[in-house]
């Protein structure tokens, strides 16, 4: 039952990816081209994501339990510190090398699109590289 | 270059931070990409078995999208071979690092009001345009 209402959610989520042209890199480099014709785009569908879950997860926060009656795992809220920092400046410079992030990447494999292939490929690389460097060093960081 | 279109940004946009909402009240979970992701990867993972349903999910979008007659966009990537290993390697492992990516701090986090998910929100976002700015006005790329 659970897998189903994940599986759902995550149909929705990619849906809006798509509507929203996220799932195009000109869209999202057109954003975080400030310098030059700038697409604000991004930002519209930032606001309205916004709009949605902050007041959404008021009131969902307001139950003990989840509708599947499991716990409600909200993220313990961390301070910030340097690795945070350090990894999401990396995450910024391959967003803006290729101006894709996990979500429309993995939408886009229903594209079969050999270059969405490899970028994929090389995510899910970058990811075992840092759950398994670190977990050897014991140090995962799961937020 | 790609044009303003705030209607379906902002469709889209619902349909996101909805999607993460619904996940949140029906299973108890953030709608963070890079931590579904990794989940779902890992080995020995019966508890993640819904993460690979929201990575199935995901990838259900287009074939469903295509089905109601809108033509499916194949996405135009940028660079060559080596920057998309080198791009991906790198989204992968900072979004990791970072603990959380767009879905896991901009959206999600930020909605919450974390002031974590506000920082890293605001360094990757000044680091995505500073790239953008080299590579396509000093790089002339």
């Amino acid at each position: 039952m659970a897998a189903l209402a994940t599986l759902l959610c995550g149909i929705i989520f990619g849906v809006g990816l798509i509507v929203s042209g996220m799932t195009q890199p000109a869209k999202v480099l057109g954003f975080l081209d400030l310098f030059g014709t700038w697409d604000p785009s991004l930002a519209v569908v930032m606001a309205a994501a916004l709009s949605v879950a902050a007041p959404g997860y008021i009131l969902v926060g307001r139950r003990s339990r989840s509708v599947l009656d499991g716990d409600l795992q909200w993220p313990p809220k961390r301070a910030v510190n340097r690795r945070m920092l350090v990894g999401a400046a990396l995450f910024g410079i391959g967003w803006g090398l290729v101006g894709l992030c996990p979500g429309p990447a993995l939408s886009n494999l229903a594209t079969l699109s050999p270059k969405v292939i490899l970028f994929v490929a090389a995510m899910v690389c970058g990811v075992l590289v840092h759950d398994r460097w670190l977990t050897r060093t014991g140090a995962v960081d799961d937020a | 270059m790609a044009s303003f279109t705030p209607v379906s940004a902002a469709i889209g946009g619902v349909l996101i931070g909805g999607s993460a909402v619904l996940l949140m009240l029906l299973t108890g979970r953030i709608a963070g990409v890079s931590g579904i992701l990794a989940g779902a990867i890992r080995p020995g993972g019966g508890a993640g078995a819904w993460r690979l349903a929201f990575v199935v999910g995901l990838i259900l979008a287009w074939p469903l999208v295509a089905l109601t007659g809108r033509e499916v966009a194949v996405p135009q990537l940028p660079g060559s071979w080596i920057v998309i290993v080198v791009g991906g390697l790198l989204v992968g492992f900072g979004a990791r690092l970072a603990g959380g990516c767009t879905s896991g701090h901009a959206v999600c986090g930020i909605a919450r009001v974390s002031a974590r998910s506000l920082a890293a929100t605001a360094v990757f976002m000044t680091v995505a345009i500073a790239v953008v700015a080299v590579t396509h006005h000093l790089l002339g790329a």
